[in-house]
Formats: C-alpha cells, structure tokens, sequence
C-alpha cells in the first residue's frame, strides 16, 4: 500500500518533470519566435532626393503627431516622415507616441507644444474632434499643418495635404474603363472599404463617375469589407459564389485585397483583372511578378507624411516650394492617386508598405 | 461533418444527468438516425434554430437557386463557419461552466501574428501550428489562472487579456500584414487539398465539434463543467474541485482560439493584428442563440454548431443576393433578440 503510493508519487512527479520540462521547453521555442528580421527584407521607406528646397536652412524642430500605427498605412505614414527628417541636417523631428484616443492625442500635442517645437504636423485619429485643439495651437502662434484627415475649420491649419479618395476611384475606373473597351457588355465587381467611413462612399463615387464614361461597362456587385484581410477574405470568397463570371474587380485597399487574392486563388478563378488600393508592398510584388490576376493599384500614398516634413521645414525656415513661383507653401495639397501597373510599378515599389 | 455525431451509439445513462428537465427521455437500444440524436441531444432552441436555418435555405434556394444551392457554396459556407466555429466550442465550455470569454478575439489575433512572424515561418508548417496552438494554449491557462486562483471576476481577466494579447500583437507586427510564404500552409486551403470535396479547415472544425460534443456529454469533465455553471456551491460540495475545473475550461477556450488561428493563417494566408475583430461577441452570439444560458449550467455543442451556421448562412445568402452589411448586421441582431426571447419563454415554463 505504502510502496504503491510512493510509487504512484513517483509517477507523478516524473509526469510533472515531463510535463514542466515539455512546457520549458515550449515557452523558449514559443519566445524565440517574434522576430520579423529578415535578411532580404529591404524597408519600404527608401527615400528619393528630396524635391524641396534642397540648400540646409535655419534649424527647425518639428513636432508630428499621429494615430496608432496599427494598419499597414499608418505604420508607413510614421516611417515616411522619420526617414525624411532624417535627410534634413537641421530639422529635428519630435514625434508623438500614436493614440487612437482623441483625448489622448490632443494630451499629445499639448505635450510637444510645450516642448517647444516650430511647426506640428497633426494626423488626427479624428478630424472633427481634434479640430479646437488644433485651432488653440495656431492662435497660439505654432503654425499647424493638417495631414490627410482634414480638421472642419480651415483656421485650424496653415496647410492641409492629403490624399485623393474620390480621385482614386476616379483613376481605378478609367485604368479599368481602358482595359475593358472593347469588351461588349463588361461586368465590373466592386470590393469596397467600411461603408460608415465618409472616403468610403468617396472612393465609390469617383469610381462610378469614371465607370459613366464606358456604357459597354456595368458595376454588377459591390460588398464592403473591413480593411483587415479577415474580412476581405471572407467577402470576397462569397462575392465570387454571387458573381460566377465578370471581367473586373476594383478593390479599394491592399490589405483586404491580401486576403481577396486569397479567395481567388481558393476558388480557381482568373477570368478577370483586379486592381487594387493604397498601395502596400505585397500588392506591388505581385503586380511585378504579374503572378495573380492583380494587375494594377490606385495609390493613397503614404509618402504623403515625407511631404508633410518639407512642407513643415520649409514654413520653419518661411520659404517657398522649388518649384513653385510663390514665395510661401500652398494652403492646400491634393495628391494623385496615380495607377500602379506592370509598366511603372519599379519606380514605385519603394514606396510600398508592408 | 456533424453526421460523424449522428452514427454514435448513445448511452442514456451518461446524457441523462447533462439534460435539463423536460427534456425528452432518450429511446433505448438503436440507432434510429437524426430522430434519435434531435431527441437526446437538442432541446427547443435547437430544434427552433434547425428551423431558422430550413427557412434561410429555403430563401437562398428561391431567390438564389443556382449560386446558393451548390456544392461549392456549401463547402464556402462551411469553410467560412470553421474558425469562428472552433472559437465558438471552447466559448460553449467556459459559458456552460458559468463564466465568460472576452479575450478569444485578441488571443486569436495574437497566435495568428505570433506564428507568422518571419522566424516562426523558418520552422515550416509544424512550427507554425505548434506556435498558433501553444500560445492560445498559454494565454488560456493565464486567464484560467487569474480567474480560479486569483480570484478574479471573469469579465474582468479576460478583458485584461483582451487588452494586452490585442496589445502584444501590435506589438510583434508593428502594425504590418505579415504575408505566409510557406506553401504547404497555403496549399491547404485550395481545392486541390479537399478531401473528397470537404476542405480541410472543415474537417478540422468537425472533429473538433465531435470532440467537443464527447467531453461535454460522455466525460466526468463535461458532467463537472455542466455543475460547476448550474451552482459552484453544490459542485464544490458534491467533491468537485471547482478551481481545477474553471482553469481547465478557460485553457480549453484558450486551446481552441490557437487552432483557430492557425486556421485563419491557412485561409487568409496571413497574420495581422487586426485578426479575430469582434469574435468574442459573434462566438457568444452563436452559443447564446444555440440555446447556451449565458448564466451557466446549460447547454449544446450541436446548438453552437448551428448557431455558427445559422449566422455564417445569413452572411452568404446576403452577399449573393447582393444586400449591403448593414442589412447583414440588423438581420443578425433580429435574430439574437428573437432567440434570447424564446430562451426566456422556456426556461419560464420549465
């Protein structure tokens, strides 16, 4: 009786040993492996000569503030003005941890306000919201400049440069529009973004106003998807049970289009062109390698956020744009949604986001 | 892939005692079929659920014939209720055993990108799930812990995780879509890898329903997790070791959101941190209309099961029908109000 307990103790204890050495060893294996570090991976924020006055100014330190870098794009926004500033011998760039929180990011700028910087550039988590904080600030005497999410009073920002969504529609129906010009009767899918969000239905219409000028050219479906490739996934997997055969898909972001692609591929299909948006560097990749039936992306640039920095160094040291007859920075700056494709996504992949 | 439950022998003494009363008495000796299994296994809200799922087949089938009614739509179908399905049956367990997951999205999210990242990738395929598995595991036994040993509110711990497993997450991706490049992972989700017309991720999702079913039925375990949520007083009277138990039901919760990750990278052949958004809700919504009492002591697989189906149905039978998500979205709440208010009509009148 004794012996068999102490045997069955034994037993158990040799099981535990097991067990914790199985789980030891488990956590270490397990711990060891988040690291992204790829020795091919060339960042995608290489940068070009600068476009901007290119002669070393006066010093200028610039505050930027944005959201969480919590998609692709953000994360790519923040990479493109770090590695802008860094080019520049004089400016010294102070950046604020991202904050999805309005309350939090208007803490933020407060925060790099009273630090002392020359000029802030504000990627608000929320436009509207972020608009009085930022009105403050400029009647305070630090001249603000509005990056992409616009604030809704224009005395709230110096300068206000952003992206195109009803233009990248625009672009994405005509690329699409000559593509299909002699297809009688073409059918075009739509994979479109988060419905509640304004460049949502901005991207819709300029792709339905660009569609208008092909009459061989129907919009069949459109189903909205969430920005993440869960959803894109699953959308488009069901979207290609819906539509058995059409001719286009315009879908509106890279990072859904991920898991799109691979709904495509899950259902053997390749009877249409895709083309994609925003611009991530897997998009790029396939397009080059022509691989998949993704043969194009409409451009949200995120270099937008490299901009951004000279025109915030450039207002520092109260100069003009090369470039530019005036002797001051514009307003406002709308960027070209320009079409990635085979012919010119070289020069491109650069810029691509991860 | 259910049908592999409908073919077992059924032992009335075991079930017995998991049944709520009123529930009809099971016939002895013989496998009659479905009429034996709805009878012994389903009470009203899944027979009301299998109803709710005829009618959305019967408007797929009139309003969509060709497109709706095919064998590639129901392997789609299918696919698509797999990874949340798998979520939804460890949820089953911890709301049976009277408590609560709020973290399955975030664990979910954070296995996916933990196995996709560039040096779990070198370890191939196995690497791969071995990580998505440990780490579900991992975080399932902290909040197993925190909630049997700390002790805290089960609310409160898994919305902890919630926050810090979303966090961690962001934190390895830096907020990047972290591409697959493994081929065999890839390759399991295309056609060529059905195994004889029923995809993998499908296969994976019947067994570990089947499975599920087992423990929850046919195993002290699952007679344990059934008392410990009717009345934790009793069980820890009756002998039961009621701490075990809870930390086991939220590591099993935790276990199934790492295979469930796993699934989601062989079907969207990648890892983001936004992965998994929203699954805590959609699995509770599932079990609840399956006829789960959210208080514990109650409950099926099968009505999880079909509750995933039920919701997976109404999102196809929309998109082919061309309907935007915010109709999906009002549809999909109707149908919890009506089954939450059928739940209260029964539990009332027995």
């Amino acid at each position: 009786m004794n012996s068999s307990r102490s045997r069955k103790s034994q037993l158990a204890s040799r099981r535990n040993v097991l067990f914790g050495g199985a789980a030891a060893a488990s956590g270490l294996f397990i711990a060891g492996c988040t690291s992204n570090e790829s020795d091919d991976d060339e960042g995608g924020t290489e940068q070009q000569a600068p476009a901007a006055s290119e002669e070393a100014g006066a010093p200028v330190t610039i505050g930027f503030a944005g959201p969480q870098a919590d998609h692709g794009w953000l994360n790519a926004i923040n990479e493109q003005a770090r590695a802008r500033a860094e080019i520049y011998e004089e400016v010294t760039l102070e950046i604020a941890e991202g904050s999805n929180d309005t309350a939090t990011q208007i803490g933020q700028v407060e925060a790099l306000v009273n630090g002392g910087v020359d000029v802030l550039v504000i990627l608000p988590a929320d436009g509207v919201a972020m608009t009085d904080t930022a009105l403050e600030i400029m009647r305070a005497g630090t001249p603000v400049i509005n990056l992409d999410r616009i604030f809704d009073n224009p005395q709230a920002y110096r300068c206000w440069i952003g992206g195109d969504n009803y233009g990248m529609g625009l672009n994405a129906g005509h690329f699409i529009g000559e593509q299909l010009r002699d297809v009688e009767n073409a059918r075009v899918v739509e994979l479109s973004g988060p419905d509640n969000l304004e460049l949502t239905q901005q991207r819709t219409q300029g792709f339905d106003d660009a569609l208008a000028n092909y009459p061989n050219i129907t919009k069949v479906a459109r189903q909205a998807a969430e920005f993440t490739t869960e959803s894109g996934q699953e959308v488009m997997a069901n979207l290609l049970q819906a539509e058995s055969e059409f001719e286009a898909l315009w879908n509106h972001d890279d990072d859904q289009g991920a898991g799109a692609l691979q709904a495509i591929a899950q259902a053997g299909r390749d009877e249409f062109l895709m083309v994609g948006g925003a611009g991530s560097r897997a998009a790029m990749d396939h397009i080059q390698a022509d691989d998949s039936v993704l043969k194009a992306t409409v451009l949200y640039p995120p270099t937008m956020a490299a901009s951004a920095i000279d025109l915030a160094r450039a207002l520092g040291q109260a100069r003009g744009l090369n470039g530019l007859a005036e002797f001051e920075i514009p307003s406002s700056l709308t960027l070209f949604s320009a079409v990635v494709s085979r012919d010119n996504v070289e020069q491109y992949l650069p810029t691509g986001f991860n | 892939m259910t049908h592999g439950a409908t073919s077992e022998p059924a032992s009335s003494s075991t079930l017995a005692k998991s049944e709520p009363p009123g529930a009809s008495p099971p016939e002895a000796g013989g496998r009659s079929g479905p009429r034996l299994v709805l009878g012994k296994l389903t009470d009203i809200h899944t027979i009301s659920l299998l109803g709710v799922l005829a009618i959305l087949i019967l408007i797929g089938g009139i309003t969509e014939p060709d497109s709706f009614l095919s064998t590639t739509n129901l392997q789609l179908v299918l696919t698509q209720a797999s990874i949340i399905g798998v979520v939804t049956v460890g949820v089953t367990f911890v709301i049976i055993g009277g408590g609560i997951d709020l973290s399955v999205g975030a664990i979910v999210a954070l296995a996916s990108v933990w196995c996709t990242t560039v040096a779990t990738q070198e370890f191939g395929f196995w690497g791969m799930a071995f990580t998505a598995v440990v780490v579900g595991l991992g975080c399932g036994l902290v909040n197993g812990t925190l909630i049997a040993f700390g002790p805290m509110v089960p609310f409160v711990a898994t919305l902890a995780m919630l926050a810090s497993a979303r966090g961690l997450a962001l934190q390895i991706t830096g907020g990047t879509t972290q591409n697959v490049t493994v081929d065999s992972v890839l390759e399991l989700s295309r056609r060529d890898s059905f195994i004889l017309g029923v995809p993998p991720l499908v296969i994976i999702f019947g067994v570990v329903a089947v499975l599920g079913w087992l423990l929850l039925t046919r195993t002290t375990f699952g007679r344990r997790t059934v008392a410990i949520g009717g009345n934790p007083e009793a069980a820890r009277l009756a002998g039961i070791a009621v701490r075990r138990q809870r930390l086991m039901l939220y590591a099993l919760s935790g276990l199934c959101c790492g295979i469930a990750a796993f699934m989601l990278v062989i079907l969207t052949g990648s890892g983001q941190n936004t992965n998994g958004n929203l699954y805590e809700l959609n699995a509770i919504a599932a079990a609840i209309i399956g006829g789960t009492l959210l208080s514990g002591g109650r409950g099926t697989i099968l009505g999880s099961v079909l509750g995933v189906l039920v919701f997976q149905t109404i999102t196809n039978l929309f998109i082919l029908n061309g309907l935007d998500s915010a109709a999906q979205q009002i549809a999909q709440g109707a149908i919890i109000v009506a089954a939450v208010l059928l739940q209260r009509r029964s539990a009332t009148t027995t």
